[in-house]
């Protein structure tokens, strides 16, 4: 029996290591085994050279002094000490804080969380076309706001924010800058002092490095920002972020910024040449086919679309022994999630739990491009012909008009 | 999560998918669920006037795999019962043949809410209710 297809286009949620990453980690389980804190012996100093060296190819990545980089577990812990960290700090300067309704739940549920510490906090809607009004976002700004939090790239849509242009506006209201650049960071050039960004989270797995290590960029000079640290241990990382560093993690953490840092470009070009081929083949092939999100500010390998009239899920059942992707919808209570990204963005509930998320990586071929076509564009044909609402739509019935029974 | 078997056999090969001609006196249609939801199932009855039993079901759903799976199932055992028989039909039996796991139980109460909204629309065509 020959082992089934299987297509990854799943890499915003998390990518897999590349094997040079691989290769550059394994000698720290074992032939080098020491704690980059312990100073009185030779198996210490090796781990923390590998430490050094780590961070100083992840600062390289982003043309940042290598002492600007805090090691930490991941994205989510990332998001929290920059928040919640600044949000401490900063007390005595203001307890607002602004962000976007389409964040990812690590700086949301942060936020609820400061907004039960006594702080305020402004969710504000994106456009139609997911990105910020900047005007909206200027005139969210208080005289106790000390900072915005603003994603570089969405994870569901790939939206690419103005981050020039927030940044100018927190320079002008003199507030802190604050992203999650998660999404962005080893797929695009994300350099946060030209932008005028001053904290940073973002993370090893979604750039081909291991899980459970990721990082946050804290501006050292001009001006010198510091976030309260949210574990009590050893002080490590310049006291923001104690606990043992993830030494193997570390090295292929930086490993995986250097390749990307060789490699980024001609990977960009490579996959939007592909992600494009597939988006048109669906909007050429099927019809009701809507692509979310502005087109023109996205990351290049990320779509998300809707097959209107067919639910996300059910489609996905089509092709999912094939085929790995992500729904906009959840289908697992009484009544069914949709995306609140999607939902953000305007669209019926009907649409965003017709939607289909698309994210390509450096391992994704032309070959899975052409195959995920085919099965895709057979599982919607197979699924319309199941949907009552798609016959109902042939027929012309206004289905806006339709009293449904809702459950 | 892992769908069952017979899940994925009813969602790969559904039985009876289609439509019946709903201005026929006796079909009974049930349209129930609603789009934002992300379940929509239409079920359809025909029954035999001489002795009252269902002689074809069709379906469409616009849903999960158990949802589809739960409509499919129903128009299988609908066929050949009693109208009284078709409204014992409880969804809980639907869970069990189909071992929809707890997080899917709404989609076989909109199966059962499908056979008692086609049940009621032959009823009240032909003035039996």
């Amino acid at each position: 029996m020959s082992k089934p297809i299987q297509i990854y286009l799943d890499y915003n949620s998390t990518t897999p290591c590349d094997p040079r990453v691989v290769d550059a980690m394994l000698p720290y389980f074992y032939d080098i085994p020491g704690n980059a804190a312990s100073r009185s012996h030779p198996f210490g100093w090796q781990a923390e050279e590998a430490v050094d060296y780590g961070r100083e190819q992840i600062a390289n990545l982003l043309a940042v002094d290598s002492k600007e980089i805090i090691f930490t577990s991941g994205a989510t812990e990332s998001d929290n000490l920059a928040l919640k960290g600044a949000f401490e700090m900063y007390a005595r300067k203001g307890n607002h804080i602004i962000t976007l309704t389409t964040e990812h739940k690590a700086v949301l549920d942060s936020c609820k969380k400061i907004e039960k510490m006594g702080g305020e906090v402004t969710y504000l809607d994106v456009e139609e076309d997911g990105l910020v009004d900047l005007a909206k976002l200027e005139a969210a700004i208080k005289p106790n706001t000390i900072m915005i939090s603003i994603m570089w790239a969405n994870n569901e849509t790939g939206v690419i924010q103005p981050m020039k242009a927030i940044g100018d506006l927190c320079a002008k209201h003199g507030i802190l800058f604050m992203t999650d650049a998660t999404q962005a960071v080893g797929k695009i050039k994300t350099h946060p002092k030209e932008l005028g960004i001053h904290l940073m989270a973002f993370t090893s797995h979604k750039m081909y490095g291991p899980k459970g290590v990721g990082a946050l960029f804290v501006n050292r000079k001009n001006p010198r920002v510091k976030v309260t640290s949210q574990l009590d241990g050893g002080g490590h990382e310049r006291g923001m972020r104690s606990g043992t560093l993830n030494v193997p993690g570390i090295v292929g953490f930086g490993k995986a910024a250097e390749i990307a840092m060789q490699e980024m470009e001609q990977d960009a070009a490579r996959l939007r040449v592909l992600r494009d081929k597939l988006e048109s083949a669906f909007k050429d092939q099927i019809e009701e086919v809507y692509v979310n999100g502005n087109v023109d500010h996205r990351m290049p390998h990320v779509t998300n679309i809707s097959f209107k009239h067919v639910e996300g899920e059910g489609l996905m059942m089509t092709f999912n022994q094939n085929i790995a992707v992500s729904s906009g919808s959840a289908c697992t209570s009484a009544s069914l999630e949709p995306s609140y990204v999607l939902i953000a963005l305007g669209l019926g509930d009907d649409l965003a739990v017709s939607s289909i998320r698309f994210s390509l990586g450096r391992f994704t071929t032309e070959e899975e491009i052409d195959k995920a076509i085919e099965l895709i564009s057979t599982g919607v044909n197979h699924m319309r012909d199941l949907s009552p609402i798609w016959e109902m739509y042939k027929e012309g019935v206004d289905l806006d008009a339709v009293v449904w029974t809702e459950h | 999560m892992a769908y069952s078997e017979k899940v994925m056999d009813h969602f790969e090969n559904p039985r009876n998918v289609g439509t019946l001609d709903k201005s026929k006196n006796n079909v009974g249609t049930g349209l129930v669920g609603a789009p934002e939801c992300g379940d929509v199932m239409r079920l359809q009855i025909e029954v035999n006037e001489d002795d009252g039993t269902i002689k074809d079901a069709k379906f469409k759903t616009f849903g999960c795999g158990s949802a589809i799976a739960s409509s499919s199932l129903a128009t299988e055992w609908l066929k050949g019962k009693s109208i009284d028989d078709a409204l014992a039909i409880d969804n809980m039996d639907i869970v069990e043949e189909l071992a929809l796991p707890p997080v899917k139980i709404h989609c076989s109460v909109l199966a059962e809410d499908a056979i008692k909204s086609a049940i009621s629309d032959y009823k009240e065509k032909n003035g039996l209710s």
